[in-house]
């Protein structure tokens, strides 16, 4: 059990008697400093694991989280989130000589143009080609261009129906 | 499209003479630094040159598509083939960019520690990327977990803390231009040093320290 050591060193010096005081117990507490060593780095290394998966989730959810996953988060992780996202956005801006590249979208291999989608929520208006647009209600189904899908599947708006 | 593009050469002695690339030529380095980046356990030298050269050819087509007449087959076609460079281009400066996250601190070390002329693994957008990375999780790290603990486990080494790529790690490869010699390190401290050679055309499955000057120079392909 964690904190046994720790606390049995201070049982200790509570049961010497008054003004007394115990031989200096270098052993335990050397081995109360490792276990202290070994909480802080599985600690170090948790904390450092959530990092890496608030990471993940600006390539999978985009750059505004969803308000469910950032009530999770501490407000150093948050901005920590928003530092990452700021320096991703100039990287990616800075891409060749005009607007950059946005390599957020592109995940998958392209296998087909068009793919069939069927709504799964309300979105709304949607934007498709050259000012055309579709408005997504739920349980519609459309045709559309596989690189406008690929933000709302991930999001979970649209799914891809596969023939 | 028969537009040729001007490409720096790859002798860095020579200085940059240029070299002119097909259109299929660039697309093809390109898949060729894909491939070698997606495989290599370490970040690859940086090919902003390519990258550059395919973002304008991405802009041509784009040009040519908006003139072209709707309706017409070639623009699906043409569009089918922006969005696979595009895929392929994406995919390459994601894993560059995932590696260059998973070893921040090793990747820096080595860019402080170039020499003058060596070839830099990252190109200046990267190393801004890079170490704005290093600042904002040093000072996460700084204010989570050190500020509550005492003094004696404050500090933090990043260099340690965070893991080096493997490069012992094996990889499969093609071989494009014939090499002799090739010094092999054994696993076991029993087994001796041997020698190979790697025939053009033949494949392998090696260590990849062995050949990662190979990859440099393009004399292999990681596959």
């Amino acid at each position: 059990m964690f904190c046994e050591r720790a606390m049995e060193l201070v049982r200790e010096l509570h049961r010497a008697a008054e003004g007394r005081l115990p031989a200096f117990n270098e052993d335990g507490l050397r081995q109360v400093l490792e276990e202290m060593k070994a909480l802080y780095e599985q600690n170090q290394s948790d904390v450092y694991d959530r990092l890496l998966r608030i990471r993940a989730l600006r390539w999978e959810c985009g750059s505004v989280l969803p308000s469910a996953l950032r009530f999770h988060m501490s407000a150093e992780e948050m901005e920590w989130f928003n530092h990452y996202k700021k320096s991703l956005a100039t990287y990616m801006r800075s891409l060749g000589g005009h607007e950059g590249l946005d390599i957020t979208q592109d995940m998958k291999p392209p296998k087909n143009l068009y793919i069939e989608v069927r709504c799964l929520k309300d979105y709304g208006e949607f934007e498709v080609d050259d000012g055309t647009s579709v408005l997504l209600k739920k349980n519609s189904q459309h045709f559309l261009p596989r690189g406008k899908c690929e933000q709302l599947i991930r999001q979970g708006i649209l799914e891809h129906v596969l023939s | 499209m028969t537009e040729e593009l001007d490409l720096p050469g790859q002798d860095s002695d020579a200085g940059s003479e240029e070299v002119v690339l097909t259109p299929a030529e660039l697309i093809d380095r390109l898949e060729q630094a894909w491939m070698n980046e997606k495989f290599a356990p370490e970040l690859l030298e940086n090919k902003s040159e390519i990258v550059e050269c395919v973002m304008e050819q991405l802009q041509h087509m784009e040009e040519n598509l908006r003139r072209a007449k709707k309706g017409d087959l070639k623009v699906s076609i043409h569009q089918m083939e922006m969005e696979r460079i595009r895929f392929v281009l994406s995919s390459y400066l994601r894993c560059r960019l995932m590696k260059i996250e998973k070893f921040f601190p090793h990747v820096l070390e080595k860019e402080k520690t170039r020499r003058e002329g060596e070839p830099s693994s990252l190109s200046p957008e990267e190393f801004a990327f890079a170490r704005e990375y290093m600042a904002n999780t040093e000072t996460y790290l700084k204010n989570v977990a050190l500020k509550h603990m005492p003094p004696n486990l404050q500090k933090v080494d990043l260099l340690r803390a965070v893991p080096k790529p493997d490069l012992d790690s094996y990889v499969f490869l093609r071989v494009k231009e014939r090499q002799e010699n090739i010094l092999v390190e054994p696993e076991t401290d029993e087994q001796r040093d041997y020698v190979i050679d790697l025939e053009e055309g033949s494949q392998h499955l090696i260590r990849y320290k062995t050949i990662a000057p190979l990859v440099a120079s393009g004399a292999v392909q990681l596959i």
